[in-house]
């Protein structure tokens, strides 16, 4: 059984088709990246993955753990393992991490008949994904991203996916804006948290973060559609020769 | 907006007012309108000193030379005085001995709004005073009490009881020529609540007084005063609801507060009352005058309110710090969805030397809401090294509501620190979709972030009404994002 399954997906924002027929399967135990030039239509394909609702999904299917994807509401595709790593987390004021996190938690347990995780349990798991994650400082005293540098919002991105233990995690390039030191700690926790059940899509522009999370898949988004996808070694291409190559390709 | 959230909006509109129902018990009333004669039954009905009656008529002397104030940023419909029944009763003895004595529909109510007054039923901690229309109903935990000397009852017994020190501090923080609806509360003022702490003695309890208004056409006017004397120290709470009627009905209350020296006064206020229905029909005019005044060294006086109810609010809880060193605060969290239309703040006025106030108003402002947060902050002359932070945030649900702020500033000593903040945000649609991806539902994650945003506020509260204070927020408001 395949974990996610999209079939000719077509997107539009504001009447502008941005996604021109996707198709993808990804299998459990899979790392895809996902590259291409600004503006191809990589944060629209993962925010309508994620259940977005300024979209218009035009045409097109996508089967997740085989049911109908596009019918579930945003919290229902959250509940059901799907995690969404955001290219820019936004601030909640007033809500402590540890707030927010035991109610998604909760949430979930909820969604899968489980009583509510005690406040000790849930502390003790903190701690270990903290621990597994790398994350040394107090992020998770504060309230949700406010006053977060850009590393720290992308790390705590990664620690809430450590939380969560989604089968699907999509991580909008959340290696933009990280100085090494801090890509390497996104890439080490992306990597530790990888098993033969889940699966990762990896939405990037740049190759680096390749050097550190190894795909098993590398595609090439470019104007709405797929146009080339291959082993890890395009990756390695795309870097050396740039997009324009495969714009020429295309054409 | 989408429609999505247009739909959600929708829900909130709807949602009901639990407390809604209306208590069958014999009530006896007077006539409606308003005239010296009716003043003279309500103080014959108490049996008032004569002190008190001629208090009451030299107010109500004075209203009549009164406008109803415009100031406000409110729209108040024409308020006919004759039509309004000033004293409405549940039929019983007026003080009750026992429980036995008190209606069973009067228990059942108190008891569906979550108030039991079996003391063997209460969590110890929490001593009440139940009032239903004009007068108390029940003061529980009152023994107990008195072996500390503190004396907790309703203002009618103390009138009864403890006349010299009504006859002293009424009207001492609020006189009746303080504002128009003050003297209208001087004038025909029913029940409320009384409280002393003498000197040196930590309340062990919190005291609260529940009001609760039940007769149609009626007008609830009460007043409580709370004294404590030196190094004493004293949390009071109170809570409202009224049942659901198409018409207005008028609150005008007053409550006074004397902290003396090294005297620490919290006062916390959890109002519900019928905010109207959806199209803004219905629902309690809510027009208070609050104040405390920290009288000795050292005294402190602490305001903390969650207003979610009231079709208007108008009030203002404010302190008057006298003595040096003395501490004033405001923590306010005030609602206002449908149609519902609030003015609040306060007022600090610096007096004593090294005096210090604290302001935090949280305003939220839902469907066609109107929300304004209005403060003065006050130092004379002689107040030196006086310190003020006040902080006014708005947050704004949907499109079609308001928020205001009207901060006023008066300051006659340079020594004086003064800081102002002010901030508006919207509940962003980023926020909730956040939420959304990590599995919480929508209307959850609006109860996180509104209580996230009052926080401040919703911790200055004693623990069991801070739970409750925070379901309050999240059922007034449910799923109004915009």
């Amino acid at each position: 059984m395949s974990l996610l399954k999209i079939n000719d997906l077509r997107v539009a924002i504001e009447g502008k088709e941005i996604l021109k027929g996707i198709n993808l399967e990804i299998n459990p135990g899979e790392v895809h990246a996902i590259m291409g030039p600004n503006g191809s239509g990589k944060s629209t394909l993962a925010s309508a993955l994620a259940g977005r609702d300024n979209f218009n999904i035009t045409h097109g299917s996508v089967q997740y753990l085989d049911e109908d994807l596009l019918d579930m509401s945003p919290e229902e595709r959250a509940k059901k393992g799907m995690f969404l790593g955001f290219q820019y987390p936004v601030e909640i004021p007033g809500v402590s991490m540890v707030n927010f996190l035991k109610t998604a938690l909760n949430e979930k347990r909820k969604y899968n008949n489980l009583p509510p995780i005690s406040a000790s349990d849930f502390l003790k798991i903190m701690r270990e994904k903290k621990e597994l994650v790398e994350i040394h400082s107090n992020l998770t005293n504060r309230s949700v991203n406010e006053g977060f540098s850009g590393g720290e919002k992308k790390k705590n991105e990664i620690f809430q996916m450590a939380m969560l233990e989604p089968r699907l995690a999509i991580l909008d390039e959340t290696d933009s804006g990280l100085d090494i030191d801090a890509l390497k700690i996104v890439a080490n926790g992306v990597n530790k948290l990888r098993t033969k059940d889940n699966a990762t899509i990896v939405i990037t522009h740049y190759q680096r973060l390749l050097d550190y999370i190894i795909p098993d898949f590398v595609h090439v988004l470019y104007k709405g559609r797929i146009v080339k996808s291959s082993g890890k070694e395009l990756a390695m291409e795309l870097e050396e020769k740039g997009y324009d190559w495969l714009k020429e390709e295309v054409v | 907006m989408n429609v999505e959230q247009d739909k959600i909006l929708e829900e909130v509109t709807g949602s009901e007012y639990k407390y809604g129902f209306i208590t069958d018990v014999d009530t006896e009333t007077i006539p409606r309108g308003l005239n010296e004669d009716v003043i003279r039954i309500i103080s014959a009905k108490k049996n008032e000193p004569e002190f008190l009656l001629d208090f009451r008529l030299k107010a109500y002397n004075h209203w009549q030379t009164m406008q109803m104030p415009t100031w406000p940023h409110l729209k108040i419909p024409e308020i006919n005085y004759q039509d309004i029944i000033f004293y409405a009763a549940p039929k019983q003895k007026v003080s009750p001995a026992s429980l036995d004595e008190v209606d069973p529909e009067i228990l059942s109510t108190f008891a569906k709004l979550g108030i039991p007054l079996e003391e063997q039923k209460r969590l110890t901690g929490i001593a009440v005073d139940a009032v239903m229309d004009s007068i108390s109903v029940k003061t529980t935990f009152r023994e107990t009490l008195a072996e500390l000397g503190i004396i907790f009852c309703s203002f009618s017994e103390a009138v009864q009881e403890h006349p010299d020190l009504i006859k002293k501090y009424m009207g001492s923080v609020v006189p009746y020529t303080d504002n128009y609806f003050a003297a209208l509360n001087s004038a025909v003022f029913s029940d409320g609540s009384f409280c002393f702490i003498p000197k040196g003695v930590r309340c062990p309890m919190e005291l609260s007084t529940y009001f609760r208004i039940n007769a149609a056409n009626t007008g609830q006017f009460e007043r409580t005063l709370i004294i404590a004397e030196d190094d004493s120290y004293v949390s009071y709470l109170e809570g409202c609801t009224a049942p659901m009627r198409d018409e207005n009905q008028l609150h005008a209350a007053i409550v006074e507060i004397v902290a003396l020296e090294n005297a620490e006064v919290k006062y916390s206020t959890v109002q519900n009352w019928y905010p109207g229905n959806k199209e803004g029909k219905g629902g309690v005019f809510n027009f208070v005058t609050k104040r405390g005044i920290c009288k000795g060294d050292n005294s402190k006086i602490s305001w903390t309110q969650v207003e979610t109810g009231s079709a208007i609010t108008w009030k203002y809880p404010s302190c008057i710090l006298r003595g040096n060193n003395s501490v004033g605060e405001f923590y306010s969290v005030a609602v206002t969805n449908n149609h519902q239309q609030a003015d609040t703040g306060t007022k600090m006025i610096h007096i004593g030397k090294n005096s210090k106030s604290t302001i935090i108003s949280k305003g939220i402002s839902a469907g066609f809401g109107q929300n304004s947060y209005r403060g003065l902050v006050k130092v004379l002359k002689n107040a030196d090294n006086v310190r003020n932070f006040s902080q006014c945030d708005s947050l704004l649900l949907g499109d079609k509501c308001g928020a205001h702020t009207f901060p006023y500033l008066e300051v006659d000593n340079d020594s004086a620190i003064i800081e102002h903040e002010a901030t508006t945000s919207k509940i962003g649609e980023d926020q909730i979709f956040y939420c959304n991806q990590r599995g919480i539902d929508t209307e959850t994650a609006i109860g996180l972030i509104i209580n996230g945003y009052a926080k401040e506020v919703l911790n200055k509260l004693p623990m069991e009404f801070a739970v409750e204070a925070q379901k309050l927020l999240q059922i007034s408001l449910e799923g109004s994002v915009g």
